[in-house]
């Protein structure tokens, strides 16, 4: 259950954002690779239970989940890993090397304007 | 509706807490490894054995993490060697601040090696880097070959396998070139290691890695 730590990381980082920006925000969107090991249940679940109270009670995660690459010591193809079939998708070749995991990143976050803001823009 | 791009990394303070961790051990050339594994696999008896059966040539520190309790970090204290424990209180896994505050705690000038014992989990520590050198996975065989098949996050990451109870192969069904053959597919350097802790066997090989792991950082430039 490390989505808690991935979840508090998350709240402290989109409140300060939102104080910045005095504004209320309603979606996150967030990007982690195959080894990151991050459930989207569990970490939404986890999200909604500290962020009930906060001014991110709101929010929806959006979570995309890159996939692994590898690069093939034979034909130096760079391709994505299938876990259940690692190989090389261009020579099959099982003699390749991991490139490093896309790591967990807060892309961006949506903020609904104030009402006042939207009237005084129209 | 406004959208602000951050592309922050989460986890970041982890992050730069577990470079502060992995620069103040090297710059001191101690080797330190993080081990990690379901409960039961074995974990304290290894590391128990090993700082025994090294303690006249290689002074081994221990950061003990467990969910509750210390009863562990009591096992580790009946070979002298100098132990800090960390009690989770619940949480799945060690992180860098516990491992930061724990090192100041350890007589860092006087080990060789600090090994850390995560707190018992084939999936959550491996996403939390603590400033190790490397990582090392136990898997025993009671729990089956399929291990690193179904857990490959832990496989890919780990520099060395320890396969454990290896006195029980007659007992269980494990298939040990399947679990090896597997645990490779993703990590071709993996070092493997099929060792009893109780018995002793294999563990000369896992010892000789150690050596050579820390005789490489100790020269390192």
């Amino acid at each position: 259950m490390h989505e808690m730590s991935v979840a508090q990381n998350l709240l402290e980082k989109i409140t300060d954002e939102a104080i910045k920006q005095n504004a209320k925000p309603v979606a996150a969107k967030i990007s982690c690779g195959k080894l990151n090991t991050v459930n989207d249940e569990v970490l939404c679940f986890a999200f909604e239970a500290i962020s009930k109270d906060t001014l991110c009670r709101d929010v929806k995660l959006e979570i995309e989940h890159k996939p692994l690459q590898a690069k093939c010591k034979v034909c130096n193809q760079i391709f994505d890993v299938d876990f259940s079939k690692p190989q090389c998708q261009k020579c099959e070749s099982e003699d390749f090397g991991l490139l490093p995991d896309a790591p967990l990143i807060l892309e961006e976050i949506e903020f609904q304007m104030e009402k006042n803001h939207e009237n005084n823009k129209n | 509706m406004k959208i602000i791009k951050i592309e922050k990394k989460i986890l970041s303070e982890n992050q730069k807490c577990s470079i502060e961790n992995k620069s103040l051990l090297a710059e001191r050339k101690k080797l330190c490894l993080n081990m990690i594994s379901s409960p039961g696999s074995g974990k304290t008896t290894i590391l128990v054995r090993t700082i025994n059966e090294l303690k006249d040539r290689i002074k081994i520190g221990v950061i003990e993490g467990d969910v509750q309790t210390d009863i562990d970090a009591e096992r580790i204290r009946t070979t002298e060697a100098p132990v800090v424990l960390i009690n989770t209180e619940g949480a799945c896994h060690l992180s860098a601040v516990q491992i930061k505050k724990a090192l100041k705690k350890l007589p860092i000038d006087d080990l060789d090696i600090v090994l850390i014992e995560n707190v018992g989990n084939l999936v959550c520590p491996s996403a939390f880097e603590l400033g190790e050198a490397g990582k090392i996975v136990v898997l025993s065989v009671a729990e089956g070959d399929d291990k690193p098949a179904k857990y490959p996050a832990i496989f890919a990451k780990s520099k060395a396998l320890l396969i454990n109870k290896t006195d029980l192969l007659g007992h269980v069904d494990f298939d040990m070139e399947r679990a090896k053959a597997d645990a490779r597919r993703l990590n071709k350097t993996i070092e493997i290691f099929p060792v009893s802790a109780k018995t002793g066997e294999g563990l000369a090989d896992w010892y000789d890695w150690l050596r050579k792991t820390l005789e490489q950082t100790k020269t390192r430039p």
